[in-house]
């Protein structure tokens, strides 16, 4: 969190772009991509950084939860599974324009979260990862059972999402930069959260709830919104994978896929946002890397998580910064 | 719904349930004693009856291949507490989550690269292969009989060893509060040990003894093991009877929720979408029924620690 608290005194200056450096050079780097691409493998490139971008949204929602809430949730993927199949659902239904299917993909989530949190909530710790995992588990099953649109098999998307008519989605580029203003978007907007009064109380809660209760906090309350915000900014994720891969099946919203989000964020270290970011795309690139090289690349992949967990404490954000506290002396 | 089909699925409701207790009962004493997520409990199930198949094709006989598959799985999983767990057990949850979601990554592509991708069977004894005629008219197979008794056998052993031994005191002190145990002068690391092995122990029994009627092939613990803590969850962690009542549940709930989800649902629904809504709701019965039970009692039905 050092990251977000401002800095006070002469040095506000060099600290804030101390502070902003890594998520500078992140952006800057995404932004940049494409140009490089075009030389070399386009379309893999930008697909593959697509995917990174967009499952980073997702591990953001995920750190709000985790990193500064203790709210560890493992339902986290059926959030991402609503939101493509709100796109999926309306296309097949012959309406594709994102000023209709956004709205219906946020409001869907934003209903689930809040239907949902306010059962979740009750429970604590270990339970709270539970009762997460039953109701992302539901909306599996209510996937595997939506017949009239694949079932089991998923529902392709035929069509990308217009905006008020234009095809801004249509072309990989296009869908890049959106993907691109997005994660931009949602980073900025946990920022503002976590330094907000809001996010201030909502992450005194996590320290220690009862005391925040005592001062005159409803805790719950902040927790709900917390996790309806959440819950949006994954849909908001779903929505952009289901107009990146034209597809949505219930796999989208598999247990393993909370797994998968979980591992991220912890993989990037949890409760830093920029942690968030770079475990999303260190797990992917990683799992698109080894699975290059051999069909089983899950033998290597599973003990160099094994690893972090041992010795990477804080994730690979915790390693930076300690690399960087050593090489200061 | 006739009854012979409600007496037949009741049995394998009761066979799913005491397979789920094998393997939640040795999930619930780690997490009770010693506060440790290990999700790679579900492929110490896979692993013995990958062992038991290979075993059996050395040996031969069910019986060796049995013993022996234990005292791999045993051997295997304390091998994985000395080289991985012991380090974690301080750590955050989430930090046990990453690692042993590692191990299930790497045991699982392991197993598909020792002995395929192809689901293999594990022959059953030849005594117990028939099927026995429980009424007339009803004909149960007899190993399925046998996994029920053999679960039943470990619940009642468990129930004495946890209830009226010196070590079995320990672990539900463990449960209870494993920092005041320590202080008291026992050593906790070697507790810990004796549990972990012995819960490997048990879901590697269970996979054994499952290998003969289910197929055996990679992922086939991902189910089980969040299956398994669904039960642990709704008996309260660190609570051996509360994992056999719950587990005997979930696997009743389960196994009727499927058989008769439709014709329930047919009362009073058209037949054409109770057939499609009846499979999901049947899937999503033993998750609703968690949620239920954690809204009512946020920390399951026999919370082994003292608050609530």
């Amino acid at each position: 969190m050092a990251d977000v608290a401002l800095p006070s005194g002469g040095a506000v200056r060099r600290s804030l772009l101390a502070g902003n450096a890594l998520p500078l050079v992140i952006f800057i780097a995404f932004a940049l991509l494409p140009l490089i691409a075009a030389f070399k493998a386009e379309a893999y490139v930008l697909s593959l950084v697509t995917r990174v971008m967009i499952f980073a949204i997702a591990a953001l929602s995920l750190d709000l939860l985790i990193g500064y809430g203790a709210l560890i949730s493992f339902g986290h993927a059926a959030f991402i599974g609503l939101g493509a199949y709100a796109v999926g659902i309306l296309g097949a239904h012959g309406v594709h324009d994102a000023l209709i299917s956004l709205p219906v993909a946020l409001a869907v989530s934003a209903l689930f979260a809040w239907t949902t949190g306010i059962v979740c909530l009750r429970t604590k710790g270990v339970y709270f990862i539970m009762i997460t995992l039953a109701f992302g588990q539901m909306v599996f099953f209510i996937g595997t059972s939506l017949a009239p649109y694949g079932g089991d098999d998923g529902l392709t998307i035929r069509m990308r999402s217009t905006l008020a008519g234009l095809p801004i989605f249509a072309s990989d580029r296009a869908l890049y930069y959106v993907c691109l203003a997005c994660l931009l978007g949602a980073y900025l907007l946990c920022r503002a959260l976590i330094a907000s009064r809001f996010g201030r109380v909502y992450r005194g809660a996590r320290e220690n709830a009862l005391r925040m209760g005592t001062i005159g906090f409803e805790v719950y309350r902040f927790q709900l919104v917390m996790y309806v915000i959440a819950g949006m900014l994954a849909g908001l994720a779903g929505f952009l994978l289901g107009n990146a891969t034209d597809f949505v099946s219930p796999a989208y919203m598999a247990w393993q896929r909370s797994g998968d989000l979980l591992i991220m964020v912890i993989l990037g270290g949890i409760g830093t946002l920029n942690g968030a970011i770079i475990g999303a795309a260190a797990f992917l690139l990683t799992e698109e890397w080894l699975s290059g090289l051999t069909e089983h690349w899950k033998v290597i992949f599973g003990p160099l998580l094994v690893l972090v967990a041992v010795f990477a404490r804080g994730g690979l954000i915790g390693v930076a910064a300690r690399l960087q506290g050593m090489l200061r002396g | 719904m006739s009854l012979t089909l409600f007496i037949v699925q009741t049995l394998n409701g009761l066979q799913l349930g005491v397979l789920l207790f094998l393997i939640a009962a040795g999930l619930t004493l780690v997490f009770g004693v010693m506060d440790f997520i290990n999700l790679a409990h579900g492929v110490q199930y896979m692993l013995g009856a990958y062992l038991a198949v290979m075993f059996y094709g050395l040996t031969g006989n069910f019986l060796f291949a049995l013993i022996l598959a234990l005292g791999a799985a045993l051997a295997f999983g304390l091998i994985l507490e000395f080289a991985v767990f012991r380090h974690l057990y301080d750590r955050d949850h989430l930090d046990q989550v990453i690692a042993t979601f590692g191990i299930i990554l790497f045991l699982n592509q392991g197993v598909k690269l020792l002995w395929g991708a192809s689901p293999l069977s594990l022959p059953m004894p030849e005594i117990f292969s028939g099927s026995v005629v429980l009424m007339p008219g009803i004909l149960y197979p007899v190993w399925r009989l046998v996994i029920i008794g053999s679960g039943l056998a470990v619940a009642l052993i468990l129930y004495l060893l946890v209830g009226h031994t010196r070590v079995g005191m320990l672990v539900r002190a463990g449960a209870t509060n494993a920092p005041m145990v320590s202080a008291l002068g026992v050593n906790i690391r070697r507790l810990f040990m004796i549990v972990f092995g012995f819960g490997t122990m048990l879901a590697g029994f269970a996979g054994i003894m499952i290998a003969p009627i289910l197929s055996v092939e990679p992922g086939m613990g991902d189910t089980i093991l969040i299956l398994a803590f669904v039960v642990i969850v709704i008996g309260g962690i660190g609570s051996i009877r509360g994992a056999f009542l719950a587990a005997l549940i979930i696997g009743l709930v389960d196994t009727l929720g499927r058989s008769f989800a439709v014709d329930i649902l047919r009362l009073f629904m058209a037949p054409s979408p109770a057939r499609t809504v009846g499979p999901a709701i049947a899937s999503m019965l033993i998750y609703l029924l968690m949620a239920v039970v954690l809204y009512l009692r946020p920390a399951g039905l026999f919370p082994a620690k003292g608050r609530a």
